[in-house]
């Protein structure tokens, strides 16, 4: 190694680095940062007044409350949904059960489109949930902020179960058998010895899911109407900005989206520090 | 009797871990449970927890039948192997989990839950640790936070899994004298289950070795040093080499000069199971083949030699020169423990 | 003797069959319901208007364009991933932890902004726009722009089901290899990838389906033009949009069965590769 080099590196038995680390630079920086880099660029030809003024319009304002709310909200659901699933696939033996584990990958598998079109099948006011939900409670699901939440709560799900998943798998059968020769009852076991252990992995999921509910597009558009002020998402006003060749203003939306999503995660992150208290 | 044990069986797929065992116990002794993995004994332990259930046969504890309760109405208190604390709960909760639980009627006080936790700790010695995880604890203290919180619930019987498996061996003696003179403090009954003879040998009253599924010999160590009940337990304790014979027409055939055949023995196959001070070697010409010489403290030097295809450990008396390694050396049974294959066990000089 | 009682760790039968009970309503629900609706829907009016809204020109060149979207993003993924696992799993340079962060990026970004970043590089008033225009090169509203916003979705697929599993296994092997003689590929075809050939067959899978069933990031960057730039998706959509229903949902059944092959395979895999854990996971 060259003493100018930005890294002195150590010699190394296996060969290929030079050729692999070259090969995943390029593939990285060409696809995604030098891509990203225009994002976070481009919002500032407008000033920060301009930015601003761009995320401060009513609409767009509306629109950070629906995606980020649906999403935190939709998530709050799938996560005892998926502790759930997650429960049943890896503590009980029963017919069918390999294939409600193939099953719980299905939003991951399924085309967003796909899934936002049967979404909208299913609940909207003639639809197999959308009537009785209409004629039984008064309830409107589809085209509207309500028809939102299910559509990410769809897509939230399997982020919370195989997140759960290995965990509860791991979790040593003795930490439960010494539950009970302390005298606790199966339910005592549950509910002071393995939800506890599991409140890390589920704040995780929660995390991700919600990561990936903000930013989902397919499966929402179509079922939630996209009325403005109403039931628009960040991703459609993304959209919209565009198409009225906003760069900037896209740019902009997707970039404070971008930051506060992650600002959110940090913020669950540090959460599940205390949570896990000594735990490393 | 604290624990009695009659006939219990238990099978796994047709095949047996637990086989017709039968024991009893007094209370207030330290009991070990001896014999190599698969021989039944950590079965045995999850029995007697009610974390498992036996095919067949009869578990008391302090008279009381306790076949089919459950682990939880049974207040047997567990150390496990690798201690199975709880990580989300810091020392102080592990060790009050076993109160917190009870059912309302019977569940102390707050502070009175408080109060014992501390006496348990300053019992166990780690009063400091009580606001720690047991990941930010040593190995050694994990085992007495695992030990204070099977204490927490007054245990009828304390079993101990392999408790000392997870500690360095610098540190394992000393444990090991701890938990003992905690035990006579005490006087719970106590169950240590363990594969290492050593450890057995040395902690506990009575040991119950266990050959696949039953019980080869139950006695006290020493016992089960001088009088082996079967050719198993001769093979398992005390560094024995076990040696092929033959008796037949009462001469016994052996590759070891130096013993004298059984009197009112049938003819027939037999082992001889000799410890390394019972096998004198000398330098010189022989039928020994030296494959490893070791000094030891005191008791002359070790010598592991090869005798027609047979591997076995004997001594060269202090003072006396020492083979060389690869060379050949004579020996001389002085004693042995003889097992005919009919079972019966003499004891040969 | 009665019967053996429950173990310690086994649930109390009527909370077992409670949980199992709700589990199978909410996957019923949750997921089985929306797979049979757009099945249903596409056979609302018979197999032959089904069969028609399939065999339509433009729906055919949808699947033409996105079989050969595919086709070109997910080697580069595959390729890509296979270099930056093995990058961070058996050599030693500072950031590595960095690098798997980066590589994960994609996934926590919206396809949306996944195409808009594209379009603010390549679109008319892009940092390139007006040089691609000049030189008559069009990449947004055409093929390079799908490829590149599929390129964009489907980035960490491969990589990051590769890297846990190539640092899980450790570089012995290799090392071994590597003292017999043999060279950089004759290692990587003759021991490493033999290692981690189902969790790679498995990436690429998913890495596929995702690619074949992208939306809003071909959305942004398709232009939406007919017979063109419209993939399976984008053609679902604009059949939607234009109340032509039951040739919408024929179009997504398509997609949904892809779906549904893509979890098969998966399953398949995942049993078999445990059924040789002993020789090579």
């Amino acid at each position: 190694m060259s003493g100018t080099a930005l890294f002195r590196l150590r010699r190394q038995a296996l060969p290929g680095r030079g050729l692999a680390l070259g090969v995943t630079l390029v593939w990285l920086g060409g696809f995604i940062l030098i891509p990203l880099a225009a994002l976070a660029l481009r919002p500032w030809e407008k000033g920060l007044g301009g930015i601003w003024a761009v995320l401060t319009e009513p609409r767009v304002l509306a629109g950070f409350r629906l995606s980020f709310g649906a999403s935190a909200l939709a998530a709050l659901i799938a996560a005892p949904l998926g502790l759930l699933l997650a429960w049943v696939i890896t503590r009980y033996e029963f017919p069918g059960r390999r294939a409600l584990d193939a099953l719980i990958d299905l939003p991951f598998a399924l085309p967003t489109a796909v899934a936002g079109l049967a979404m909208t099948a299913i609940f909207a006011n003639n639809g197999w949930l959308g009537e009785p939900l209409a004629a039984w409670f008064g309830w409107t699901v589809a085209f509207r902020p309500a028809g939102v939440v299910v559509a990410l709560v769809f897509v939230a799900l399997p982020f919370i179960a195989r997140t759960v998943e290995p965990v509860l798998r791991d979790l040593p059968r003795e930490t439960e058998e010494a539950a009970a020769t302390l005298g606790a009852t199966r339910v005592q076991t549950i509910a002071r010895v393995v939800l506890p252990a599991l409140a890390p992995a589920l704040l995780t999921g929660f995390g991700l899911g919600f990561a990936r509910a903000v930013g989902e597009y397919g499966s929402v558009i179509f079922i939630a109407g996209n009325m403005p002020m109403v039931s628009e998402i960040l991703p459609l006003l993304i959209v919209v900005k565009l198409e009225q060749f906003d760069y900037a203003g896209a740019a902009a939306i997707g970039l404070a989206m971008l930051l506060l999503a992650f600002v959110i995660l940090l913020g669950l992150n540090l959460l599940q520090l205390l949570l896990r208290r000594g735990q490393p | 009797m604290s624990v009695r044990i009659t006939g219990l069986s238990r099978r796994f797929n047709g095949q047996a871990a637990l086989d017709d065992v039968s024991l009893e116990i007094a209370r207030g002794e330290f009991t070990a449970l001896l014999g190599p993995s698969g021989s039944g004994k950590t079965t045995l332990l999850r029995v007697l927890a009610g974390l498992d259930f036996p095919d067949a046969g009869l578990v008391e504890i302090d008279g009381r039948d306790v076949g089919q309760v459950p682990a939880r109405e049974r207040r047997v208190g567990v150390v496990f192997q690798h201690y199975a604390l709880f990580r989300h709960m810091s020392v102080a909760e592990n060790v009050a989990f076993g109160l917190r639980v009870r059912p309302r009627a019977t569940r102390p006080a707050a502070a009175e839950i408080d109060r014992r936790v501390r006496e348990l700790l300053e019992l166990v010695q780690i009063p400091e640790l009580a606001g720690r995880f047991p990941d930010q604890c040593s190995g050694g203290q994990r085992q007495r936070i695992a030990l204070a919180r099977a204490l927490a619930i007054e245990p009828l019987l304390l079993l101990l899994d392999e408790p000392f498996a997870a500690l360095d061996a610098v540190v394992r003696k000393d444990v090991r004298r701890w938990v003992r003179g905690l035990h006579d403090r005490l006087g719970i009954t106590t169950i240590l289950v363990t594969h290492d003879q050593e450890e057995a040998l040395e902690l506990a009253d009575r040991v119950a070795v266990l050959d696949r599924g039953r019980l080869a010999q139950f006695a006290p160590p020493a016992t089960l040093l001088e009088a082996p009940a079967t050719a198993f337990v001769a093979g398992f304790l005390g560094e024995a080499s076990c040696i092929p014979a033959r008796l037949s027409g009462g001469r016994l055939e052996s590759p070891l000069p130096g013993l004298a055949a059984p009197p009112a023995w049938p003819d027939g196959a037999l082992r001889l199971f000799l410890r390394p001070h019972e096998v004198a070697v000398e330098a010189g010409p022989g039928p020994g083949l030296v494959r490893m010489v070791h000094p030891s403290l005191g008791a002359g030097t070790r010598v592991v030699l090869e005798l027609e295809g047979h591997v076995l450990e004997g001594v060269v008396p202090p003072g006396l020169p020492v083979p060389e390694r690869g060379g050949p050396c004579g020996l001389r049974a002085l004693a042995a423990t003889a097992f005919h294959e009919d079972g019966s066990r003499a004891r040969l000089a | 003797m009665t019967a053996r009682p429950r173990a310690a760790t086994a649930d109390p039968p009527w909370l077992a069959g409670l949980l199992i009970g709700a589990a199978l309503a909410v996957a019923g629900v949750v997921l089985v319901l929306p797979l049979a609706a757009v099945f249903t829907e596409s056979l609302r009016r018979g197999w032959e208007v089904a069969w028609e809204a399939i065999i339509e020109p433009d729906a055919v060149s949808a699947m033409q364009l996105t079989l050969l979207v595919a086709a070109i993003a997910v080697p580069v993924n595959t390729l890509g991933g296979i270099a930056a696992a093995w990058a961070i799993a058996r050599c030693d340079f500072p950031g590595r932890r960095l690098l798997v962060t980066l590589i994960e990026l994609p996934f926590s970004v919206s396809p949306v902004i996944s195409g808009l970043v594209y379009v603010l590089l390549f679109g008319a008033q892009g940092y390139f726009g007006p040089w691609l225009a000049a030189h008559d090169i069009q990449i947004l509203f055409a093929l390079p722009g799908l490829v590149l916003a599929t390129i964009f979705v489907t980035f960490p697929f491969v990589a990051r089901t590769l890297i846990p599993l190539m640092q899980e296994q450790g570089q012995a092997e290799e090392e071994a290899a590597l003292t017999l003689g043999a060279n950089t590929w004759q290692i990587l075809w003759h021991v490493t990838l033999p290692k981690i050939r189902w969790a790679l067959l498995a990436g690429i899978l998913l890495c596929n389906a995702r690619a074949m069933g992208e939306f809003g990031a071909v959305a942004v960057v398709s232009g939406h033009i007919r017979g063109q730039t419209n993939t399976m998706p984008l053609h679902v959509e604009i059949l939607y949009n234009e109340y032509m229903f039951v040739g919408a949902f024929a179009v997504a059944s398509l997609l949904a069965l892809l779906g549904l092959i893509t979890l098969g395979a998966k399953t398949a895999l995942e049993i078999l590769s445990r059924s040789r854990m002993g020789s090579h996971a």
